[in-house]
């Protein structure tokens, strides 16, 4: 069997007797014997690292590695620098946890507090927090923060990923709330729904951008919708488009959240990920989670600390705001290293990249007779074609290797990031060709 | 240290993607930002060299003693990491079609029927990204349930004053009031308290057992009872498992259901604050309440709602990790972990008492709670002062303040892969503190000396918050 107790069988029986007990199971003494285990787990036993090692591999070997990745919905196959792999694997960073000692900790307080930063500027708000879960967290965890006595309805896009609407459905029934969900009209958030239904109860609107069809919101329009009605508005962007689409603070957001997934992180059959969330100034104290402030040490030194802890759990228990305390900061670290190796002008790349891609394909895809784009109007990099022959398009496009689009209602939702060469989506295309042909 | 911003020159960049090999199509103006974001302009040299920096002012488990109590600071073994990082994992999507996800679908279903035998329930998900969002989804399994019975008159959730902060926080966002009851002079449950908070509108109990100052409450089979005939549900709250895997299981003490920190238990990394994962398990009753990826559901053409706490199916990389590691350990090793934390704690405890004071003088489970407070009447010097000085030593100081009913408390978790070298030389360390403490507490109280910073002004950062770098001028 495996283990990792460093201690030797006669050193454990002599540190016993230091304690002044005879048998191992004494340990537990005050556990009732009714409820012991008498005939220990019914596991398998234990393996050496080879043999564990190889029976994970066995597992990862049944599943299927696409050489082209067209499929996004809310997790995105991007290029990963190698030093964004390697940094985060150092052993300092990976098996350290909260930095409450902030005296042996400034390491990754900085870090974070750069992460912040870095959230700060691509987003334009000015305050962000250490991380929270995903993308979907975010969303709900920025819902709650809006709520007052006077406003507890919450509205959220229909065009929102349907994951982030469930689960910021969740928390609102958690808190004895009330989510309510805005139509779409072809492929958008519909405006007239939204304004009648931005009654004085709301407290906020949430909004998907690019949205889940992968288009472009009037976000401008539908934020200030939401503001002449009192509420506040919060976007949920993808952050990869930020470095070419207008920031939420543009469009008037009061919170930007979204998941940082694709700053980065491997997608990994769906996490770890990353929520970022932030927000103005005026909303700081509001903000959930972990954040990083700078101070100084007694000597006047530049220190960094876990601050404004008065917001959470663990000194305000039923009354914190959020009940978080671990978060992603792994994986928010990773994000920062990502945007450091891209900086300013590679962000902006990889977003005119995908952006190009998508519309390179978009575009040849529609030059075959039966397929056209379900919606009008200006994507990201995601799209929904309309086309016969869905099922068969996808197992021949698998059996070539290339996942496809996303069975959607409405037709095949395909993403394309910069990895993929112009000669993967000539063959996409004439695939797609071959079988509609037949 | 400089900040990464600060090491930013004008024009300096990486070379990581080609030419872009398609006509380059920009967004139409108006859906334009209008300056691009002040990130760092580094060379690949700037940035690894910048986090080396970083990194050397960190402590994790690997540069040393670690004992931070309720966190199960672990060694992390690297065949998790190895696994985690194969493409056959790290490069799957999770909405790709179940027949190239088998591998994934075995990794889950694996992991849940270890995990589901340690802690006798019987179905596991995990969605839940940590241990708190595990709790949330756990106290939501109970709403739902008097929910769907129709039973809305239980609005209370019941919380020993012991309880880390995550389980009233939690009970508070799933809409309960929160009814704290005071624990026993012995640090657990008062039955009684417990008899007179219960009634028709108990919605549930949350519990730790052992509990945070280390003890297994031998009350265990009457709390549960006591719950149950209140037509209340038990909530475990896993963050001590590490005392009892494959000794005694939350199933069979009458818990109904359970959230496991993947992270703590089975030695998945902590990563400076996450990810983590927390597992969460039920009884057959709960089942239909567990959560689901909407999405998924949709794909799969399952029309029934669930409750969803995160996107698609959770930490799928942690889970690997874990399941590496229960696979190693199997049937002898689980409760070879847990013996051997319960052996090393109290090994410790053993050797420390003489000096300071453990708060609970009698066997504990995997971590104990020093009271510091006759130290601190007879020097002046606290918990924190004491943590501080540790740092000094190469030691993580335990966690301080927590449970909060020990008013100086330090709260020592040895965990399992410290080796008796270590715990003989982290004891001499605490006596010599203790003695230190009465020749010198000026020094103590300055501590720690050897750090690149001294205690940091926590005040002034709430007053005055600065919470990003701005560029000058």
């Amino acid at each position: 069997m495996g283990s990792y107790v460093p201690s030797t069988p006669a050193q454990r029986q002599e540190m016993l007797e230091a304690i002044g007990l005879r048998e191992f199971m004494d340990l537990y003494r005050d556990v009732p014997q009714e409820v012991l285990l008498k005939d220990g787990l019914d596991l398998p036993a234990g393996m050496s690292e080879l043999e564990a090692g190889k029976a994970v591999r066995a597992m990862a070997a049944r599943n299927k590695i696409y050489d082209v990745i067209l499929r996004g919905a809310g997790a995105y196959d991007h290029y990963i620098p190698s030093i964004v792999r390697y940094i985060p694997s150092k052993e300092e960073f990976l098996t350290a946890y909260t930095p409450y000692q902030a005296e042996i900790s400034q390491g990754i307080l900085q870090s974070i507090f750069e992460y912040q930063t870095m959230i700060c500027e691509l987003t334009g708000m000015d305050v962000s927090n250490a991380s929270v879960y995903d993308g979907a967290t975010a969303a709900a965890e920025a819902s709650t923060m809006c709520v007052d006595r006077r406003r507890s309805v919450t509205l959220i896009s229909g065009a929102a990923h349907p994951d982030t609407i469930n689960t910021v459905r969740t928390y609102c029934f958690g808190a004895g709330r009330e989510l309510k969900v805005v139509p779409v009209k072809d492929g958008r958030t519909d405006p007239d729904a939204l304004k009648e239904m931005l009654t004085p109860d709301v407290s906020s609107f949430i909004l998907q951008q690019p949205n889940f069809f992968g288009l472009l919101e009037d976000a401008e329009g539908l934020g200030a919708l939401a503001h002449e009605n009192g509420s506040m508005y919060v976007m949920s962007c993808n952050p990869i488009a930020l470095g070419t689409m207008k920031t939420p603070r543009e469009c008037g957001a009061d919170i930007a959240v979204g998941e940082g997934q694709p700053l980065g992180l491997p997608i990994g059959f769906g996490g770890p990920y990353l929520g970022y969330m932030a927000t103005t100034s005026k909303h700081m104290r509001k903000l959930p989670g972990r954040i990083v402030g700078a101070t100084a040490d007694d000597e006047g030194r530049t220190a960094y600390v876990l601050s404004l802890q008065a917001r959470e759990q663990h000194i305000r228990r039923e009354k914190a705001s959020s009940n978080i305390c671990s978060n992603e900061a792994l994986c928010a670290m990773t994000a920062s290293i990502y945007m450091a190796a891209m900086g300013p002008d590679g962000m902006e790349e990889v977003a005119l990249q995908c952006h190009s891609k998508a519309a390179y394909l978009a575009r040849e895809l529609c030059t075959i007779d039966g397929v056209s784009l379900a919606y009008d109007g200006t994507f990201f990099h995601e799209f929904v074609t309309v086309m016969p022959k869905t099922d068969e398009v996808l197992a021949a496009l698998d059996e070539a290797g290339i996942l496809g689009g996303l069975p959607v209602e409405g037709g095949l939702l395909w993403c394309v990031t910069e990895k993929a060469s112009r000669a993967d989506l000539d063959r996409t295309v004439s695939i797609v060709k071959e079988v509609l042909g037949k | 240290m400089k900040l990464i911003f600060d090491k930013s020159v004008k024009g300096r960049r990486l070379t990581i993607l080609p030419e872009c090999d398609v006509e380059r199509e920009l967004l139409p103006e108006g859906e334009r930002r209008a300056k691009k974001p002040l990130l760092p302009e580094m060379s690949e040299t700037d940035i690894s060299r910048h986090y080396t920096e970083l990194c050397k002012q960190v402590h994790g488990v690997n540069d040393g003693f670690y004992p931070l109590g309720s966190c199960t600071m672990k060694y992390n073994p690297r065949i998790n990491e190895e696994m985690a990082a194969l493409p056959g994992f790290a490069g799957i999507h999770p909405l790709a079609p179940a027949d190239a996800v088998k591998g994934c679908m075995e990794v889950l279903d694996t992991a849940a029927s270890y995990l589901c035998e340690i802690s006798g329930m019987d179905e596991m998900t995990f969605q839940p990204a940590a241990g708190a969002h595990g709790e949330f989804t756990g106290v939501m399994l109970i709403k739902q349930y008097h929910v769907s019975r129709g039973d809305t008159k239980r609005t209370k959730i019941i919380v020993p004053d012991s309880a880390h902060g995550t389980n009233p926080a939690t009970a508070a966002m799933c809409g309960y009031e929160v009814v704290n009851i005071d624990s026993a002079p012995d640090g657990c449950v008062d039955l009684d308290a417990l008899k007179a908070a219960l009634g028709d509108d108990t919605a549930g109990l949350m519990l730790t057992n052992p509990n945070t100052v280390g003890i297994f409450d031998e009350n265990i089979l009457e709390i549960t009872r006591l719950v149950h005939e209140a037509g209340g549900l038990c909530y475990y709250d896993g963050a001590n498992l590490n005392a009892v895997m494959g000794v005694v299981r939350p199933g069979d003490m009458g818990f109904d259901c359970i959230h496991m920190n993947l992270h703590k238990t089975f030695s998945t990394p902590h990563g400076g604050g996450g990810p983590g994962a927390g597992a969460v398990g039920c009884k057959e009753f709960l089942k239909e309440f567990m959560p689901a990826s909407a999405l998924l559901s949709l794909m799969k053409g399952d029309a029934a709602e669930h409750i969803q706490v995160r996107s698609f199916m959770g930490n799928f990389l942690v889970v690997v990790r874990a399941l590496t590691y229960l696979l190693m350990l199997g049937r002898e090793g689980v409760p070879e972990a847990s013996i051997n934390a319960v052996l090393n704690a109290n090994y410790l405890m053993q050797k420390i008492k003489g000096t300071f004071t453990p708060a609970f003088d009698r066997i504990c489970m995997h971590e104990f709670v020093l009271d510091v407070a006759d130290f601190k009447k007879a020097t002046g010097l606290s918990a924190l002062d004491v943590a501080k000085s540790l740092i000094d030593y190469g030691m993580h100081p335990p966690t301080m303040y927590f449970p909060l009913i020990v008013h100086e408390a330090l709260m020592v978790e040895p965990t399992e892969t410290e080796s008796r070298e270590t715990l003989d030389w982290a004891a001499d360390v605490f006596r010599k503190l203790y003695q230190l403490g009465f020749d010198d507490p000026e020094y103590m109280h300055a501590s720690p000396h050897g750090t690149p910073i001294g205690r940091p002004d926590e005040v002034r950062a709430a007053r005055n918050p600065v919470l990003r770098w701005v560029p000058e001028g």
